[in-house]
């Protein structure tokens, strides 16, 4: 029976509530993700991808509806409580890389082991084996500023695996890469997804990613115009 | 780990980090030279003015300080000077008989201060054989006088003339002598100078009638900077026979000038650290700015407000730390050289400090609490600027601080 890591139920969010033109960014989207998927969230500019994967993600909160992450549901958690989630059970990747830019590869991927309260032992372990996944073994003592884009990218991968969360959002991580880069983060990720069955779900415009994705969900104007699934 | 973020995220904006520090380290650095200088012009102040006359303590016979008559003087007994002089603390002991006369010579006459002094013990407290300008010093159990030279002026005398004094016994009868004035003395102070007349101990005591009474013994401390415990000392072995006074109580003139002064220091060096604050607050709201959208993923991948916040006030503390630190170094030379080699006064302002026998130099002061209370006062101000940023961390919109 597969295994369903992510439900979204009715979930809306409206902007400005109060105001004479409130804006409704969610409208009413019903999702269902199960482990091991691969999904890409895609849609025009302001069709509220990145509105939907904050929500999913618990970077900010519904105006109405549900969202059950491994069985609990985080809108009703307290703001400390649901920073304490996402550091278990949620992995973000962000468009910008957003590394600790004085914090060299390997820390950077440790970093979230540390708030986690893990081991040296564990640490140290789970580092190296992520900088062997990202192939960038030989970069572990490099700072973000010494890496290229794609590299960056692929650290911030390696950093949103560290707490072995229950899936993996990731807000447009192609869009600041070039073609190379993007297809070999692409290639790095969906042989994640394979291999050690990692949840994948990415918001994108990008139809080289389009393309590679197992479950394409279409959002406009906030609703779920199609779902291929 | 917060640390070692902290200590490099100094480091990111190695320029602002620099400018942040030379702020800090040159507002120390002031504010360093300026309490050490005040203070060494202060202590320097005391020295002078103790070292005129007054002692840092004296010791009166009860009841004399309110009503200065020969009536209230201190029976000096051999054993009450041999308990004085071994209450620890106690350097010197200089026993006065001080009293008004009239001084006559040929037609002048002129009010003065009689003080019967031991020479030996009054110079090793007071230094007076420095002020001699001419003539002999006083020899003990001498039968001359010596005269302050502004009254040897008004009074036409000068050494080797003879001097007629009139006053009062200490029962009421004329006390009267010849003397022979064996050296002129100059004081600094224009009130001295015109009053005072020195004889030896013995043959005060003899033309005033007091017995072995005297009015006052002055004290000096062997540790200058201890005298109020040692008058405390004092006071408290010797509570039924005698009052025993500091020079702050018997010049509150001039204690009352130096705390004046201290207040305008307290003025100077809070514009000082308000210009700190300035550029400590300056350089975290500019890190706020620059680092939004960072703190925003922090929180974003789990890390707690809290934990977050502190490291802000890390940073904050750290680079006030590290300026306040660079100001002790550069500072701590430049005071020692000060002392070892004091600003000299010029000018009217020199002629000024001689003339009230003051030495016309401004020396500073090596003292470890200045620079500790300094080091304190940037580190308490940098931890109270870093509760904006920690509050901003603390209501940060995590969603728009990434967006940001």
């Amino acid at each position: 029976m597969e295994k369903v890591v992510l439900d979204a139920h009715n979930v809306s969010k409206t902007y400005n509530e109060e105001s004479a033109v409130p804006v409704q960014a969610v409208n009413n989207v019903h999702l269902h993700i199960t482990e091991g998927e691969f999904t890409a969230l895609v849609g025009p500019s302001g069709s509220g991808k990145t509105t939907l994967l904050n929500l999913l993600g618990g970077l900010d909160r519904p105006t109405s509806g549900q969202i059950i992450v491994g069985g609990v549901d985080i809108t009703g958690l307290k703001e400390n409580e649901l920073i304490n989630f996402r550091l278990h059970n949620i992995g973000f990747v962000f468009q910008s890389f957003n590394l600790i830019p004085v914090l060299t590869a390997r820390e950077n991927i440790e970093f979230i082991m540390l708030l986690q309260g893990a081991s040296k032992t564990d640490r140290e372990k789970r580092v190296n084996e992520l900088l062997n996944a990202i192939g960038m073994p030989d970069k572990a003592d490099a700072r973000p500023g010494e890496l290229s884009g794609g590299q960056q990218q692929r650290v911030a991968v390696a950093r949103a695996l560290a707490s072995k969360p229950k899936f993996i959002l990731a807000d447009e991580p192609t869009a600041n890469l070039d073609s190379a880069s993007a297809n070999n983060l692409l290639d790095m990720m969906i042989r994640l997804n394979q291999e050690e069955n990692i949840t994948f779900l990415f918001s994108t415009h990008d139809q080289r990613v389009i393309d590679r994705a197992r479950r394409v969900v279409r959002l406009v104007d906030g609703k779920i115009s199609e779902d291929s699934q | 780990m917060l640390f070692r973020l902290a200590w490099r995220n100094l480091w990111r904006n190695k320029n602002r980090t620099f400018i942040t520090m030379a702020s800090i380290s040159s507002a120390v650095l002031l504010s360093v030279t300026l309490v050490s200088l005040q203070r060494g012009i202060f202590d320097n102040l005391i020295r002078n003015v103790v070292s005129f006359y007054t002692g840092y303590v004296q010791v009166h016979g009860k009841g004399y300080w309110k009503d200065q008559t020969l009536e209230n003087c201190l029976p000096l007994t051999d054993s009450l000077l041999r308990s004085v002089q071994n209450i620890p603390g106690v350097a010197g002991v200089a026993p006065r008989l001080e009293a008004f006369s009239l001084a006559s010579y040929g037609e002048a006459t002129k009010g003065c201060m009689v003080v019967g002094i031991d020479p030996e013990s009054e110079n090793g407290v007071t230094h007076l054989k420095d002020k001699l300008i001419s003539g002999d010093y006083l020899a003990r159990g001498g039968s001359g006088l010596m005269v302050a030279e502004g009254l040897a002026n008004t009074m036409g005398v000068r050494t080797g003339d003879t001097l007629v004094l009139l006053g009062q016994s200490m029962y009421g009868s004329t006390a009267a002598g010849k003397f022979v004035i064996t050296g002129i003395l100059r004081f600094g102070a224009p009130d001295l100078n015109q009053r005072l007349i020195y004889l030896d101990i013995g043959v005060a005591r003899l033309m005033f009638d007091t017995g072995e009474g005297v009015t006052s013994l002055v004290v000096s401390p062997a540790n200058e900077s201890e005298f109020r415990a040692l008058a405390a000392r004092l006071q408290s072995s010797l509570t039924d026979v005698a009052d025993v006074m500091t020079w702050e109580e018997k010049m509150p003139d001039i204690v009352q000038h130096i705390e004046t002064d201290t207040a305008s220091m307290y003025i100077i060096s809070g514009v000082l650290y308000l210009l700190i604050s300035f550029g400590i607050f300056s350089t975290l709201l500019m890190m706020l700015a620059e680092r939004r959208r960072e703190f925003g993923m922090l929180v974003a991948l789990g890390m707690k407000r809290g934990i977050l916040a502190r490291l802000a006030v890390i940073e904050s503390v750290l680079v006030a730390f590290l300026g306040a630190i660079t100001g002790i170094l550069i500072s701590f030379p430049v005071v020692w050289y000060l002392e070892k080699h004091p600003i000299k006064a010029w000018g009217a302002l020199r002629e000024t400090f001689e003339r009230l026998g003051f030495e016309a130099i401004f020396p500073t002061v090596l003292q470890a609490d200045i620079f500790i209370s300094q080091t304190a006062i940037v580190l308490t101000l940098a931890l109270i600027l870093a509760v904006y940023p920690a509050w901003h961390i603390l209501r940060l919109n995590t969603v728009q601080a990434i967006r940001s």
